[in-house]
């Protein structure tokens, strides 16, 4: 890698796996999240079988996409060099109304007007030809 | 009774200087670990050989890397936790059941690295995503939303615990204060010579709010060392033996995630600590000053409060008004940890705790000091601690 480039590519997911179709499915502009189908639990991030029940049987099911801001950081000195143009910009952990959290981003709300339970849904942002970031807008 | 108690002790400690100059060598850790490991040896008055037990952090150096430079030719047992900054304490626990149980009877427990001069985190979170605690998930499911660093990903939790239990700035500037007011009495501190006030504290800059500047720990190179053996060959050694009277470990569920978690604010100390003070018989009461695994400010108050100093959400209280400062009722970081002192990945807390159990701690002495515990935390709150006497 070219020292003086490297780190001014945002990073990205790794494309294979249960990674590869999490992100296959927001490309398709739908919000899937792994669901036993063993004992119903949502879970995200994909696990190969239920921490809950033991079962190994899960299915993609879809998210209605609505949830609420749980908490955020305002990240003012990035630490990653491709951020630094977005600084200060504030990952948050979004809560699904099926219960599982995420890490995203709200956009259209600048980090000084986000509040602990903002209700916000997702929309979709395709940042490569491969890849489609879920990301959420105040609701 | 129990299998550990009273059988293990720590015999020789060492360290290298702490240094953080932007021309240092860089590179692979294992020049400073093995520095570090000579001085461990020798302040047992050991040989080399008679090490026969290595116990390396998770991914620096490895046993035989350490083994082959000092001479080990019969190394009998190694092991590596991968519970990153928590590691120290479980090598410790496991070095503790190696020489009791006879699998080793000198066992090394090494660490350092080039934190500063070699590759930071903010080079690692570029070349290196996956390396970082979270491994895949996080490079998968944080790093693409800007979420790539240590700072970031407990600023949430320090965020969390302000929204719920109206803890306040000043009192995570409490601890930076306090820990820099140890520091100022330690000859090896990076932060020696600099004095930090409430009023510097506020006004340094954002990093990832709530987190500024000095709520932060300190890059720096350097290393640690220290060995362990059983108390009836600590007789025949010459420093005063540093006891284990008791330890434990935990992880917070799930380890490897810190967004999903039920309980937000449970840490591998939340269950783990009460087996460790059952080990040992005692009481928070007991303890004279505590060596807390600071990678960040807000990080200390957790931890106290998970280990039951004080109740959930009483934390910022606890470390406001000179508790945790010298002379206090608590000292805490007595050496000024991480964040003052060095980031040398906590192995620096166990020689700290040594220094003070056998009275050479210098002008930064904790009197009658009869009982230390020192604690680790790693990646997204894997614990460990150890009690510590004399």
């Amino acid at each position: 890698m070219d020292p003086k480039s490297a780190g001014t590519e945002k990073p990205l997911p790794l494309m294979e796996g249960t990674t590869a179709a999490f992100y296959g499915h927001c490309r398709n502009r739908e919000l899937r999240f792994q669901r036993c189908t063993g004992c119903g639990r949502w879970r995200h991030v994909p696990r190969l079988c239920c921490s809950h029940c033991g079962s190994w049987d899960w299915e993609w099911a879809r998210s209605s996409g609505r949830g609420k801001v749980f908490t955020w950081t305002v990240v003012a000195r990035p630490m990653h060099p491709a951020f630094a143009g977005d600084a200060p910009y504030a990952p948050a952990i979004i809560e699904l109304e099926e219960g599982v959290r995420m890490v995203s981003w709200v956009v259209d709300c600048p980090p000084e007007e986000l509040a602990t339970g903002m209700p916000v849904a997702v929309i979709f942002e395709d940042v490569t030809d491969e890849v489609t970031l879920p990301r959420f807008r105040r609701a | 009774m129990n299998a550990l108690e009273g059988r293990a002790c720590i015999v020789g400690i060492g360290d290298t200087p702490y240094l953080r100059e932007s021309d240092g060598p860089g590179g692979r850790s294992l020049a400073l670990e093995l520095r570090a490991s000579e001085a461990a040896i020798r302040d047992a008055g050991l040989r080399n050989r008679d090490i026969d037990g290595i116990l390396p952090f998770y991914g620096l150096s490895i046993a035989e890397d350490l083994a082959v430079n000092l001479g080990v030719d019969d190394l009998r047992y190694q092991a590596t936790s991968h519970v990153g900054g928590a590691g120290p304490g479980a090598s410790l626990a496991n070095a503790a059941m190696a020489v009791g149980s006879g699998m080793a009877s000198y066992v090394l427990i090494p660490g350092g690295w080039y934190g500063f001069s070699g590759r930071r985190v903010r080079q690692i979170v570029v070349q290196d995503p996956s390396a970082m605690s979270g491994g895949a998930n996080a490079r998968d499911f944080y790093f693409p939303f800007g979420l790539t660093a240590p700072v970031q990903w407990f600023s949430f939790i320090a965020r969390l615990h302000m929204d719920r239990y109206g803890t306040r700035p000043e009192q995570l500037g409490a601890v930076a204060v306090a820990q820099r007011k140890h520091a100022r009495r330690n000859p090896g501190a990076l932060m020696r010579d600099k004095p930090l006030s409430l009023e510097s504290y506020l006004a340094a800059p954002v990093i990832a709010d709530p987190y500024r500047l000095f709520d932060c720990s300190l890059e720096a190179d350097g290393g640690a060392a220290f060995v362990v053996t059983t108390l009836e060959r600590a007789r025949d050694l010459r420093a005063q033996p540093v006891r284990l009277l008791g330890s434990a470990q935990g992880q917070p569920f799930p380890a490897d995630d810190i967004v999903t978690r039920e309980d937000v604010f449970e840490l591998g100390l939340t269950r783990a600590t009460a087996r460790a003070f059952r080990m040992a018989g005692i009481g928070h009461d007991d303890v004279d000053f505590a060596e807390i695994y600071d990678p960040f400010s807000f990080q200390v108050i957790q931890q106290l409060e998970e280990m039951g100093f004080c109740k959930r959400g009483e934390g910022g209280a606890f470390v406001e008004g000179g508790r945790i400062e010298p002379g206090g009722a608590l000292p805490v970081n007595t050496h000024g940890g991480l964040l003052s002192e060095a980031h040398i990945l906590g192995m620096n807390h166990f020689v700290e705790a040594v220094r003070q159990l056998r009275g050479e701690a210098g002008e930064r002495q904790v009197k009658n000091a009869d009982i230390g515990i020192v604690t680790g935390f790693g990646d997204f709150g894997d614990g460990s601690i150890a009690i510590l006497g004399r």
